[in-house]
């Protein structure tokens, strides 16, 4: 196993006119390189920042941390990560086909290579066919999944993902988990993947990390393996049960010095 | 009393006919040129016929036809009555043409509420209802100025108006040619040009947008009025002055709207071209011009009647013996009130063509903008 991502005592202060946010604090984190690392907790605790530093979309105030080991910003260079975003941030003027290619585009990737990929990932996303449709003419869950194709067309070893369900219903939402844990098993990718939700994070991962807010820390690490092969009732499990248990009481305790 | 509710156009325009038929002769006994007993009782029963028509069972979309007829050709035959009467209509007269333009009222609200399922008759029902309006609008200027004989100085009956369009084409053609094709397209594209690409620098240079904006601010508030004879001064008579003041006139416009629109992409969309490494000029032409259409469009269509307004005015100051806005300022002059009109007509229409075609480049380049897909 070799570390793809390594933060030792990472600090993000952010400026505001109501003083000084500190929105990390401490952070020490390794990553190795095809795990599906969830990082969950309660809003204000620093998850999306923390996953936003990794994408060099924030500059940290102290500490260090490496991604692939370079700074963040040689490994952006190199695209070395797809980035999925809350919201599918599509472009509405490209159809499905040309959001996909978008990022093709701009690395400078040939027609022929493009139009290769386009149809790879559109298939691996079970959109084959609505290539030609525009965004807004597909429906929250499909828009999600273009969104993963399109971060996937780059071919990237390793998947930032910040609440990419966060919107969606219930339903959608467990077909995409199932549908996004096939991919990681099948190209074994690494995915750090910021969720609030707990049986989301158990059924994803294989390492939890828990953290709290005020400042943003990490409370908990939690290796979390429940095997290749998980189909959704996996969440009535002893097994699982007992790690959302312990994911449950990491979130509660970070919240215990707080008047809830 | 639902179905005279429903029909209440009809019903008025029934009891109108009825008072005009009491109260008749249409002309006064002095008219040179009396319309035949016949005519008018064609006229009465057109009116008559379109008013019942809306009272028996018949469909909508006939019922429109009916009234499209009955309406229009009792119009006309009352226009066509007027020649050699002039000033001699009595109150049948204008009763009568009240009457037709209720039924063509009424035509109108059955049009719009017809929704036909086959596109061409949709495409053809949403061109005839403005045009009816746009027609009865010239029928009711028409009868008023000929029917009350209105001095030709205050208002000209649009049938002389349209008469001197017909005789003085070359003229009128010769002043768009100069006016348009020179002053205003030549200066609404190096206007609306050098607005976009000063706002292009603005965005990429930090101390031109903090220096640039507040100035083009203070250009854009400058009266043309006073702008235009200063112009004629530096560029001559021709229509490079004319240009000058649209380039002033459509420059601040181009230049605000293009800097809000480089700003109307999102924050996520800015993060997600970062994430690919992307430089300046691949963002900003995959992400923040196409963003920022709908702004440089709505800069395109006011610039378009901005345009129009300031080479005609700028006219006005100084010019060779053509263009449209010397034509107004000389005619005006020897009293040649429907030649103004016609400068006045060709220029709407003009301005009405250019401002289309620009709404539908906007259609085709912004289908994707809520506004446009509708949703």
């Amino acid at each position: 196993m070799n570390t793809v991502i390594s933060a030792d005592k990472l600090n993000l202060t952010f400026q505001t006119n109501d003083g000084p946010v500190h929105a990390l604090s401490n952070i020490d984190l390794d990553i190795e390189r095809g795990e599906f690392v969830s990082l969950i907790g309660p809003s204000g605790c620093g998850k999306t920042t923390l996953l936003r530093v990794i994408a060099d979309l924030e500059q940290p105030t102290g500490g260090s941390i490496t991604v692939n080991g370079m700074t963040p910003e040689e490994a952006r260079l190199k695209r070395a990560y797809g980035y999925v975003f809350q919201a599918a941030a599509l472009f509405p003027w490209r159809t499905i086909s040309d959001n996909i290619a978008l990022p093709l585009e701009v690395m400078g990737v040939h027609k022929a290579e493009r139009d290769k990929r386009i149809a790879e990932n559109l298939e691996l996303v079970d959109l084959a066919g609505f290539g030609k449709k525009y965004p807004w003419q597909l429906s929250g869950g499909m828009q999600q999944r273009a969104s993963i194709a399109r971060a996937l067309a780059v071919q990237p070893d390793m998947l930032l993902m910040d609440e990419p369900f966060g919107a969606l219903d219930e339903i959608v939402r467990d077909h995409l988990n199932e549908q996004l844990l096939k991919l990681w098993a099948a190209t074994k990718k690494t995915v750090v993947f910021v969720t609030h939700s707990i049986p989301e994070a158990v059924f994803l991962s294989t390492k939890i990390v828990v953290m709290s807010p005020r400042p943003g820390r990490i409370h908990d690490v939690i290796d979390c393996d429940l095997g290749d092969e998980r189909p959704l009732d996996i969440r009535e499990t002893p097994e699982f049960l007992k790690i959302a248990h312990r994911v449950r009481d990491g979130l509660r305790a970070g919240h215990s010095y707080e008047d809830v | 009393m639902t179905a005279l509710l429903r029909s209440w156009q009809s019903a008025v325009a029934l009891l109108l006919t009825a008072i005009a038929l009491i109260k008749m002769p249409l002309f006064a006994e002095t008219a040179a040129n009396a319309p035949e007993t016949a005519t008018v009782s064609v006229i009465v029963l057109l009116a008559v016929a379109g008013s019942v028509a809306a009272f028996l069972p018949i469909g909508r979309a006939v019922l429109a036809f009916v009234l499209l007829i009955a309406a229009h050709a009792g119009a006309w035959l009352l226009l066509s009555s007027l020649s050699g009467n002039e000033a001699q209509a009595r109150a049948p007269f204008f009763l009568l043409v009240a009457a037709n333009w209720l039924l063509a009222w009424a035509c109108v609200t059955h049009l719009s509420a017809l929704s036909p399922r086959s596109r061409p008759v949709a495409t053809f029902l949403r061109l005839l209802i403005p045009a009816i309006f746009g027609a009865w609008i010239l029928i009711i200027w028409e009868a008023a100025t000929r029917g009350f004989g209105i001095p030709f100085i205050l208002l000209p009956p649009p049938s002389a108006i349209g008469a001197r369009i017909a005789s003085s084409l070359p003229t009128l053609a010769a002043d768009v040619q100069q006016t348009i094709f020179k002053a205003v397209l030549f200066g609404y594209v190096v206007g609306s040009g050098a607005g976009f690409a000063v706002a292009i620098l603005a965005d990429r240079v930090d101390f031109l947008r903090r220096g640039l904006l507040p100035i083009g601010n203070f250009v854009s508030a400058l009266p043309i009025i006073g702008i235009a004879p200063i112009m004629v001064i530096w560029f001559g008579f021709d229509w490079h002055s004319k240009a000058a003041v649209v380039i002033i006139m459509t420059f601040f416009p181009m230049l605000v709207n293009t800097v809000a629109g480089l700003g109307a992409a999102g924050h996520m969309e800015r993060d997600l071209m970062r994430t690919y490494a992307s430089d300046y000029w691949q963002t900003l032409f995959k992400l923040r011009l196409p963003a920022a259409m709908p702004f440089i469009f709505n800069a395109l269509k006011i610039n378009s009647t901005l345009a129009l307004i300031g080479a005609i005015v700028a006219e006005f100051f100084g010019t060779p013996i053509v263009g449209m806005g010397f034509r107004i300022s000389t005619e005006i002059g020897r009293l040649n009130l429907d030649m103004v009109w016609a400068e006045i007509a060709v220029a709407a229409l003009a301005g009405s063509v250019f401002y289309g075609v620009i709404a539908l480049a906007e259609r085709a380049t912004t289908f994707w903008h809520p506004s446009v897909r509708g949703g």
